[in-house]
């Protein structure tokens, strides 16, 4: 079946195919673009201020002499240069962005605009209490939200990205185990071989040894190997549900009784909640502490790397150990408590300066609200059906990792099917971008082989389903006819041919100096 | 739903292809008893206009910055962003794309991460920056966690002028981990105070200039006692315009800084999103966190720019990386990097100096208050008074009157026993206007 629309849109029949050389070195529209260090913006500045009237005699040899290094561009100069940054980059609004694991979906607009009411982005986090009434009360009812849908009696919301969420997690459940005098013998924490590389870091970094719980062949967590594992020695597990391989744990309520039963606590990782939101609620699996992240599930934007929120979820057994700081209302409006001391709690601290990501809150809530209960439920839904159509419409050229049963939210391929042919999933992915679209997740997760994690999200059409698996079968038949030079030497047809890595990591530069010579600043 | 472009008949024609009854079918692996029937107890689907107008009532319940005289700091600053700024981040290209894991298709985040990394360094006076952290209160505790990998010891040595916030996000993390800190007391003026607390099992010694009172110090001494004891000096920076007009971290012998990069580009937000920057020298490259940016070229030569570095991050050696980190501020590096380039050396220096002119303008306003007695000595664009009543419920008073007046230094530490302390931030968005204003009101709330 061919999806590509070409009916009606006539495109040259024979397209000239041999490039010459631009005089200029560039490629049309998509010029290379200096940085801001290599032209003449030394001196310049695109910002006008009035005159300062002192020179900051009266800091004495405080003041800064030498030069700075910081070139300046005219407005113009500068909207032109990012502009033509931008274009450089690929982005959801373009394309489906299929990061497994990682996820981009649409990020509406009308989030952004929610976010950039003056009443919550020019509030400053220690105005008096009384002149943020509307603010606590937005990360109150942002907290009901998630306390609803995942069936948790408590949030913190303070943490700064999923890792950070991670990390609030397991410092509640060490805070735990050192209010039940239970720390000292309490030493390891169990992760699956699966597990985000984030999981076995983070456990380190509070402190605790990590034990490896192997993986059954249908890509899920070792119940009896996890069992052998289980002691009195061990403060918590950390599960993916539904995991990095795109499955549920199947044997989920078993994990939570064996855990508990062993006086662990469950912690569940929740990067993948989009999966099961609206459908299933974490609190009736068992688990004691799970980080949302709000851009994967509740389409706050990743810009390029972030700024993400981590909001962990906890149990009623971790609840009093939150970090400060947290809101609590009665009949004087809301108020804010910002010492671990504070409300009889037990918090086991603070983790950030502030109060969070109050920025990513207003725009998780704005998606939240937009779908309601009964939409968020179809999201998990249309996220499963999409990534299920995939897997279904790739699995007779491509080879399913766990080609039985359903997936969840992602579809998980191996490089079985690639054998013989010299071309590895690297190869496989930048020869999707010739064809438009921005690679899958490449192996990762770990456990299986050249692994290739597609992940369409519910944003997704059918009409760009379709196309995507048009292409990627094309692809496939491609790669299998023995076409290698297509996927060695791709990307052909993108702002950059492929990037040198390793080069840059042995000798790295990090950071433009004036050319030798020159007598530009710094 | 209008986010999902599924219709009915796309859902029955893809249950078909994959061969599923139902969406049931697809769940089947959740168990029974944890499947929900129907839907949670949550208010159902709403329109946009619905939606707009449910925040929009929470958001008009706050007093918004800009609409008052208003002076508050102590880690979060006020400054006005040029419209650009938040033009160009909204696009498309930047806003909805991804951690730049295809070099090829991001060259575009990838040199902005670039000029902000070269940017930052120069700011700092250090030769490496990275691509950003959350937020510097999270920099500095990452700072401390790698002065004891780099130093192998196991204590840090901490100035009473350092943010309470940052002191105690920082504790959190590093305690858990069995690293000792030592915080001096308060103090308006006492940087040079950690001298005498070095000791050999020192690994580090962390200052902030200007400091949580608004003092700006040389520090230039503390290093060189820091480092002839083998420890390192991590500086604290939270208002980042200060750099353009003192001396740099890295000129007074730095080799970390762990700075707050909100001043530049970034909005007040409430306390977030901000974008932690976090600086050091190139011989502890390795050992840091976070994410960096580097220069590469192409199959054809050209150059461009990738992630690297990697083999410190977690997704490479797992339980054994520099940290957990998997992320930065993208975004928020995009909008300082952008207002640092319309700035340029000239608006930034000349930014500075009218930040510094507001405060002293401010400062010599409410010392001619009887009663008011300024604490500190030399400040940028701030500084910490006393007053003859409790500062918070002066504030509190003064709110009522809408005048932000400034942060209680009890807000940030109840315990500290400067309840009459009172830390007054101004910037160039300050008019002569609100300085009398605050003067004012002030006067009559004292009873001056």
């Amino acid at each position: 079946m061919s999806t590509m629309n070409t009916v009606g849109r006539p495109t040259a029949p024979n397209a000239v195919t041999a490039k010459p050389a631009t005089l200029t070195g560039g490629r049309g529209l998509l010029q290379d673009e200096a940085l801001i260090f290599e032209g003449d913006g030394w001196g310049k500045t695109g910002v006008d201020l009035p005159e300062p009237k002192t020179n900051g005699s009266d800091l004495g040899d405080l003041v800064r002499k030498d030069p700075i290094g910081l070139p300046g561009l005219s407005e113009p100069e500068a909207m032109r240069h990012y502009v033509r940054l931008s274009q450089k980059n690929h982005a959801i609004d373009l394309a489906i962005y299929p990061l497994g694991s990682c996820t981009m979906k649409h990020n509406p607009r009308l989030n952004e605009k929610m976010a950039r009411l003056p009443g919550f982005s020019d509030i400053h986090p220690l105005q008096p209490i009384s002149t943020v009434q509307g603010a606590l009360e937005l990360m109150d009812t942002l907290a009901h939200w998630l306390k609803t849908l995942t069936g948790m009696p408590a949030v913190a919301l303070s943490p700064k990205a999923g890792a950070h969420g991670e990390l609030c997690g397991l410092m509640a459940i060490r805070a735990a185990h050192e209010a039940s005098g239970q720390h000292e013998k309490r030493r390891k924490v169990l992760v699956p071989t699966s597990a985000h590389g984030t999981n076995p870091a983070t456990a380190a970094f509070v402190g605790y040894s990590v034990v490896e719980v192997a993986q059954t062949e249908d890509g899920r967590v070792d119940v009896a190997d996890l069992a052998a594992k289980l002691g009195d020695d061990v403060a918590a597990i950390m599960v993916t549900n539904p995991n990095t391989c795109g499955l549920f744990e199947r044997d989920i309520l078993e994990i939570s009784r064996l855990t508990h039963e062993a006086g662990a606590y469950f912690y569940c990782d929740g990067a993948n909640f989009n999966a099961i939101v609206g459908r299933v609620r974490p609190g009736d699996l068992g688990v004691d502490a799970m980080h949302i992240n709000l851009h994967k599930t509740f389409s706050t934007p990743h810009g390029g790397g972030g700024p993400g929120a981590g909001p962990v979820v906890l149990s009623e057994a971790l609840a009093p150990f939150a970090p400060a700081p947290w809101v609590v209302h009665d009949d004087g409006g809301y108020r804010l408590i910002e010492r671990e001391e504070d409300e009889a709690q037990q918090a086991f601290g603070r983790l950030c300066a502030f109060q969070g990501q109050m920025g990513m809150y207003t725009r998780a809530l704005s998606y939240m609200m937009s779908h309601g209960s009964d939409g968020l439920r179809q999201v998990a839904e249309d996220a499963v059906l999409n990534a299920n159509y995939i897997k279904a419409r790739l699995s007779d050229l491509m080879s399913a990792a766990f080609p039985d049963g359903p997936c969840m939210h992602e579809a998980l391929f191996d490089d079985e099917w690639l054998k013989g042919t010299d071309i590895t999933t690297l190869d496989f992915a930048k020869a999707m971008i010739d064809e438009g679209f921005h690679p899958m997740t490449m192996y990762f997760p770990l456990v299986v082989h050249g692994a290739m994690l597609i992940e369409p999200t519910e944003t997704e059409s059918k009409a760009e389903l379709d196309r995507f698996i048009e292409a990627m079968r094309l692809l496939a038949q491609a790669a299998k006819a023995g076409d290698v030079d297509r996927f060695k030497g791709a990307p052909f047809h993108a702002p950059m041919r492929r990037l040198d890595e390793t080069r840059a990591a042995r000798s790295p530069v990090l950071r433009w100096s004036a050319p030798e010579g020159s007598n530009q600043a710094a | 739903m209008r986010y999902l472009p599924l219709t009915p008949d796309d859902r029955t024609a893809m249950l078909a292809a994959i061969g599923a009854k139902s969406i049931d079918d697809l769940f089947v692996d959740v168990p029974e008893s944890a499947r929900l029937a129907g839907t949670v107890d949550l208010p159902r689907v709403a329109g946009e206009l619905e939606v707009e107008r449910a925040l929009s009532a929470m958001a008009a319940k706050n007093a918004t910055a800009g609409a008052v005289p208003f002076f508050c700091g102590a880690g979060a600053y006020k400054h006005h962003v040029p419209a650009t700024v938040d033009h160009v981040i909204q696009r498309s290209e930047f806003l909805t794309s991804y951690t730049p894991y295809q070099p090829e298709i991001a060259q575009g985040t990838l040199q902005y991460l670039y000029e902000f990394q070269t940017q930052v360094a120069n700011l700092t006076g250090m030769p490496v920056a990275n691509a950003s952290l959350y937020d510097g209160s999270t920099a500095m505790a990452e700072g401390v966690l790698m002065a004891t990998r780099v130093t192998r010891r196991n204590k840090a040595v901490i100035s009473g002028g350092v943010h309470p916030h940052y002191v105690k996000a920082t504790e959190t993390v590093v305690h858990a981990v069995g690293v000792e800190t030592q915080v001096l007391a308060p103090a308006f003026d006492a940087e040079a105070a950690v001298i005498d607390q070095i000791g050999p099992d020192t690994a580090c010694v962390v200052v902030q200039t200007p400091n949580v009172f608004g003092t700006a110090t040389d520090v230039t001494k503390i290093a060189e006692a820091a480092h002839a004891a083998g420890a390192l000096l991590i500086v604290v920076v939270t208002e980042a315009v200060s750099m353009g007009l003192l001396k740099s971290p890295g000129e007074m012998g730095a080799d970390i800084v762990a700075a707050e990069g909100q001043s530049i580009g970034n909005a007040l937000n409430f306390g977030g999103p901000y974008v932690g920057l976090f600086a050091t020298r190139e011989k502890l490259l390795r050992q840091t966190p976070g994410r960096y940016c580097g220069e590469t070229v192409d199959a054809d030569g050209r150059r461009g720019f990738v992630l690297t570095l990697s083999t410190r991050e977690q997704h490479i050696r797992r339980d054994k990386a520099t940290s957990n980190i998997c992320t930065n501020s993208g975004l928020c590096t995009l909008a300082f990097t952008i207002h640092m380039s319309l700035l340029g050396e000239t608006g930034l220096r000349k930014l500075a100096l009218l930040n510094h002119e507001k405060a002293v303008a401010t400062r010599d306003a409410l010392a001619a208050i009887p009663g008011v007695e300024i604490l500190t000595p030399r400040f940028f664009n701030e500084f910490a008074v006393r007053l003859p009543k409790n500062a918070a419920e002066v504030v509190d008073t003064l709110a009522g009157h809408h005048v932000l007046a400034g942060v209680p230094y009890s807000r940030l530490a109840p315990d500290a026993g400067m309840d009459d302390v009172l830390l007054v931030a101004a910037t160039e968005t300050t008019l002569d206007a609100d300085i009398q204003i605050l003067a004012k009101s002030l006067s009559k709330v004292l009873g001056a």
